[in-house]
């Protein structure tokens, strides 16, 4: 199977991946020869086959609904790349 | 001390022969010769570490100690340690100082042990022979040109080389099987569920599960007893009894059924590997041990479906790297998306890159059924054929590895290469059963071979007495890489 550049442009920009042409390039290529060997499970039937999305068949525990966690505000904050007075900063995203 | 069993350690240092604040230096003064070559450990803080050891020496005094008291572990940097930096071998996280202990921190910390420092490893943990770390490759103890396997590199790296008493590694595809067999080592990725994955940076949430890198079956045996354990904060952890994993080491081993999968003996397996496997099978046989020739038919699809399951499941993980609460921002951006955009590409290396791709290109609009689905149905067909072999056998052997440590760089720029390297180990993860791999004799390049061990769910105490047995009738497990 062979991706084109389209493609590999579109999965880069949904995985918020900036990438130049040569890095465009170089990814088809390698995802390529990956699907390539992803292919094989194509061929496989799986009628009727559950799919098994984890090793024990587990449900959800449930837990009473009270507060668990402490305010701990200033010590998560104080590893984020831009802080002011107790918020997160970012580009302006709101005109 | 260098050679000792935890349990001597631990022996010595209740007679007081040894304080752990003398042990914890010993491996601090190891690991400032031998680490600038070997790049085993990304952080060390002897600050903390001796400070650790000072408050087990009062446990150790006042008789309050346990097992591991005293005992100084690495622990790999994909473990958060509250006021330790912890990089998970990325960019994207090389300031990150862990506001909070992972499950297994607390518990090492509960028991006493001490923190010897963060061991290096594969980027994300996605990698097979530590090349992709940030901080630089490891190198193998045996021969330093060659890798010493991965994701958990660093920790097999410092086991071999006694720059610690034991360590930590985690396995999603291979990750604590391979490194061990490529450095010499043991090694036990338990039963999915059974370590809380709290606080461990997260890959492939479904595969991944942490366990103990030493020098011996016994040692594991003890490491499990504190890294195991019921936690509420990871949903997928299991409630069960807490067991004593050292309970069946001494159990002899007449009448065990060792199932032998034709197709980990076929193509792609190197002779000299094979060789030492089927020498090892034979020692077995001497313990008593019966063979059973199995199959398990899917072995050839778990490498396409853990290429698809593993990226899937790490795309959705590290979506939430994004510049904005913690880790890498680029210096550089006009807005928002492109603050994201770049963020990402500049923290993180290639291969984490190319298994995002991977991920959000199977999970996406049109592709779900195809490849998602369809891997997560032969996921239940690997499951069910080892359900299918474990009604004919006790416990699984093989290779860990189809070869012994490769040179640096020899599989760099071939990813497929590299991850079909993993054929012998995934199938375990995508099953969530216990493997582990034992040395059992070298290779033709002098460099050590893996002997796995695939157990039942819930079967660890079994597999470690399998092994323990191996290891009071061999000596491949004690032997030292030339020079330490």
């Amino acid at each position: 199977m062979s991706l084109s550049t389209a493609d590999v442009q579109k999965v880069a920009r949904l995985a918020r991946l900036a990438m130049n042409d040569t890095e465009i390039e170089a990814a088809r290529t390698q995802l390529s020869g990956i699907f390539e060997l992803i292919a094989e499970m194509q061929a496989v039937d799986t009628t009727g086959i559950a799919p098994m999305s984890h090793a024990q068949d587990l449900s959800q525990r449930l837990r009473d609904d009270i507060v668990t966690e402490t305010n701990q505000r200033e010590l998560f904050q104080s590893i984020a790349p831009q802080v002011e007075t107790g918020l997160y900063l970012v580009p302006q995203v709101i005109e | 001390m260098l050679n000792s069993s935890l349990k001597q350690i631990s022996a010595a240092l209740r007679a007081k022969q040894i304080s752990s604040v003398e042990l914890t230096q010993l491996y601090l003064d190891r690991i400032a010769t031998h680490n600038p070559v070997y790049n085993a450990y990304i952080t060390v803080d002897a600050k903390t570490s001796l400070a650790q050891a000072v408050a087990a020496d009062a446990l150790l005094a006042g008789g309050g100690a346990q097992a591991l008291t005293g005992i100084p572990i690495a622990q790999k940097d994909i473990f958060c340690a509250k006021g330790w930096r912890t990089t998970c071998g990325s960019k994207m996280l090389a300031d990150f100082i862990a506001p909070y202990d992972a499950h297994v921190i607390e518990q090492f910390n509960k028991a006493g042990a001490v923190n010897l420092g963060k061991t290096n490893m594969d980027e994300f943990a996605m990698g097979s022979s530590n090349e992709t770390s940030y901080f630089g490759p490891v190198r193998n103890p045996w021969n330093q040109k060659a890798v010493p396997g991965g994701s958990s590199g660093g920790a097999a790296s410092a086991v071999a080389a006694r720059l610690c008493a034991a360590a930590t590694g985690t396995d999603t595809g291979g990750s604590i099987r391979q490194p061990a067999a490529l450095c010499g080592i043991t090694g036990i990725k338990p039963t999915y569920g059974t370590v809380s994955r709290y606080g461990m940076i997260a890959f492939a949430s479904s595969l991944d599960q942490a366990g103990p890198m030493a020098r011996s079956a016994e040692d594991c045996a003890l490491l499990l007893n504190v890294m195991t354990g019921f936690d509420e904060r990871d949903s997928t952890s299991l409630q069960r009894e807490q067991e004593d994993y050292t309970r069946d080491l001494n159990k002899p081993l007449a009448g065990l059924r060792i199932g032998l999968p034709r197709e980990f003996f076929a193509e792609g397996l190197s002779a000299d590997v094979g060789s030492r496997v089927q020498e090892a099978i034979t020692e077995y046989r001497k313990l008593g041990a019966v063979i059973v020739e199995i199959s398990l038919p899917n072995t050839r699809l778990a490498v396409p479906v853990y290429y698809v399951l593993a990226p899937a499941e790490a795309s959705s993980n590290l979506s939430r790297f994004d510049g904005v609460r913690y880790g890498y921002r680029a210096p550089e951006y006009t807005d928002l998306a492109d603050m994201y955009e770049k963020s990402r590409s500049q923290g993180f290396g290639e291969e984490v890159k190319r298994r995002i791709m991977i991920g959000t290109y199977v999970l996406s609009h049109g592709y779900y059924d195809a490849y998602y689905l369809q891997a997560q149905k032969i996921r239940r067909l690997i499951a069910q054929d080892f359900t299918d072999a474990f009604k004919q056998c006790d416990v699984i052997m093989g290779p860990t590895s189809p070869s012994t440590a490769f040179n640096l760089g020899e599989k760099g720029d071939d990813p497929v290469q590299m991850y079909l390297s993993d054929i012998y180990t995934i199938a375990v993860n995508l099953a969530g059963l216990p493997g582990m791999s034992i040395p059992c004799g070298f290779g033709d390049n002098a460099m050590p071979v893996g002997l796995q061990i695939i157990g039942n769910y819930f079967d660890e105490a079994r597999m470690l007495n399998v092994a323990h047995q191996y290891q009071l009738t061999t000596d491949w497990h004690s032997r030292a890489p030339q020079g330490f």
